[in-house]
């Protein structure tokens, strides 16, 4: 599995207020929480992202609130992955569970600027930044979460338990 | 090597003699949570498992807290579709409207959360209850779904921060400001993906209510949870407030920690996070900190709704009179708390002072309705966060504190420490 897109780029502590702020919490339509996606820090963000564009920030990615709209938002707005240098731990497992790819990875985050053609491969966890011709190797996820994300998330694999 | 409080919690909800941190466990559940607006998220998901009910009825609390009364329409639908989950499931632990409180002031005075339990909550400020010697932690709707519907939920262990507290507060000194000066000595990621054990002979000068806003904030420095030894006020709680069987963890002697911190509780200082975010503390002695001028005044919340804080909030009030230039709103965390405040006099107080006495909600404190803040205004405010937007308008600024630095601004119209007042 591949993603492919242009970069947004963010600092430390993106928390899921600004990712999507609660006065849009009266719903959790996808498409409704998407239009509003980084508003509050970045009100071009909707206007010009893109199917397959790429998330990369520093640390702390999603800190705050366990609102599952946060990745959903970033989902659907056509979010392909979000790379981090770390990320807020309600927000990694929620992006899990929900079927956002995320990575965690310094040398991504060090290298990645904003507008860059960057390509990502989840099998290898090899970055490939396409704009400045360097690679950066993210860690791969724990076995048990591999089977998350294969099943298609949590609620699939639970489904096949029971 | 031994195990912490929460590893021993955790190896014994998983049928584990031990775990270590890092290590991947299923974990029975002995609550599962969900407000108003994480539950319809969680309920979808469950439908797609396909199972008909959830694993068990007494095991699942439902609190609509955050856009009610409901505040919109859309607020209303949401609601109407937890209150039909609800009725159709027959949970036993849905509070409507009239039962209901801000959801972590709701679950220890219900009972529902007591020593051993694990908990989780899709809610981030479900860590509130390891003030009670249990281990809670806030998750995804996808994960309460889950835990709905299996009664488990999967956890990396988590290693730990230890932080020994000694001494005793001085007179306006609470929970809060210690938990703020914590956040602002380890930063919004300082204990992330860990554990945050409180221990020393300090914790017997902290009030429940003290350690309930202590441990609520753990989220805020990434935490998965906050917890505390289970001592004699503990279990005086418990006694008060439940009747649920319940089981006490001690740390080992030999239990390994990423960190020690010991804090003299007597040298902590009335403290105030600053915009934007809750690592951003100053001392109220801190140049600079007295001369924001604020425009509104917050008191309540799940962090400081509780009696202590209402009371804290009537001594330094009463007799006095919020500035003209201030709105001062008062929060009480629930129906039970509200009563009290009624009976204590708290409620005339405060509105005789100017104050304005709301139903429990949680309202402002995320930007939902009931004080929200226009472009520029400040608020003073004793609730969790202070990102961009919080309160409401992405310009305005939130300042996070005690009830007593509250309660004082409120009378000034300036941030304010109570001890000049």
């Amino acid at each position: 599995m591949n993603a492919k897109g242009t970069v947004f780029r963010y600092g430390d502590n993106v928390d899921t207020d600004v990712i999507i702020p609660a006065r849009y919490l009266n719903t959790s339509n996808g498409k409704e929480l998407a239009a509003h996606c980084m508003e509050d820090i970045d009100a071009n963000f909707v206007k010009e992202v893109k199917k397959g564009d790429i998330i990369v920030a520093d640390k702390n990615f999603g800190c705050g609130s366990s609102r599952e709209h946060a990745p959903l938002a970033i989902k659907e707005a056509g979010v392909s992955c979000v790379i981090a240098r770390t990320f807020a731990r309600i927000f990694y497992r929620n992006a899990i569970n929900i079927g956002l790819p995320i990575l965690e990875c310094e040398a991504a985050a060090d290298g990645i600027k904003k507008g860059d053609e960057v390509e990502i491969n989840f099998d290898t966890g090899v970055i490939t930044n396409i704009t400045k011709g360097e690679t950066y190797k993210a860690q791969p996820f724990p076995t048990f979460m591999q089977d998350i994300i294969k099943q298609g998330g949590l609620v699939s694999k639970i489904k096949a338990q029971v | 090597m031994g195990m912490t409080m929460t590893q021993k919690i955790l190896a014994a909800h998983a049928g584990l003699e031990k775990v270590v941190a890092g290590q991947l466990i299923e974990a029975n559940l002995d609550l599962v949570l969900g407000n108003d607006i994480t539950s319809p998220v969680a309920i979808k998901e469950f439908n797609k498992i396909g199972c008909d009910c959830v694993f068990n009825k007494s095991k699942i609390a439902l609190v609509p807290d955050h856009f009610t009364p409901n505040k919109d329409i859309k607020a209303a639908e949401q609601c109407k579709f937890l209150r039909e989950f609800a009725n159709s499931q027959e949970i036993e632990n849905y509070f409507e409207v009239g039962q209901m409180g801000i959801e972590h002031a709701l679950i220890p005075e219900k009972g529902l959360a007591v020593p051993g339990d694990v908990i989780i909550g899709a809610d981030s400020h479900t860590c509130t209850y390891g003030a009670l010697g249990a281990f809670s932690t806030g998750i995804g709707s996808t994960d309460m779904a889950a835990g709905m519907a299996t009664g488990k939920a999967w956890f990396k262990v988590p290693s730990a921060l230890k932080f020994v507290l000694t001494g005793a507060p001085t007179k306006y000194v609470t929970g809060k400001d210690i938990i703020l000066h914590i956040i602002g000595m380890i930063g919004v990621d300082g204990a992330l993906y860990k554990s945050m054990e409180f221990v020393g002979d300090g914790i017997a000068n902290l009030s429940m209510d003290s350690r309930l806003a202590m441990a609520n904030m753990a989220i805020e420095a990434g935490a998965k949870n906050g917890i505390f030894p289970v001592d004699e006020k503990t279990l005086e709680f418990v006694k008060e407030h439940s009747t649920k069987p319940y089981t006490v963890y001690e740390a080992d002697e030999d239990a390994e920690y990423d960190a020690v911190y010991e804090i003299d509780l007597s040298k902590i200082r009335p403290t105030v996070a600053f915009p934007h975010l809750p690592e951003n503390t100053k001392t109220v002695d801190e140049e600079g900190v007295t001369e924001v001028k604020i425009d509104q005044v917050v008191i309540g919340s799940c962090t400081n709704g509780r009696m202590e804080d209402l009371r804290m909030a009537r001594d330094i009030l009463k007799g006095k009179k919020v500035h003209s230039t201030v709105r001062c709103i008062v929060f009480p965390g629930t129906q039970k708390i509200y009563l009290q405040a009624l009976e204590e006099g708290i409620v005339k107080d405060l509105i005789e002072a100017g104050a304005v006495f709301s139903t429990s909600t949680c309202g402002p404190c995320l930007g939902g309705h009931m004080g929200i803040l226009a472009a520029g205004e400040r608020a003073v405010s004793t609730t969790n966060r202070n990102f961009v937007g919080r309160m409401g308008h992405v310009e305005s600024e939130v300042y996070l504190a005690s009830p007593a630095v509250a309660a004082a601004s409120a009378v000034t119209g300036y941030i304010t420490n109570p001890e000049t007042l």
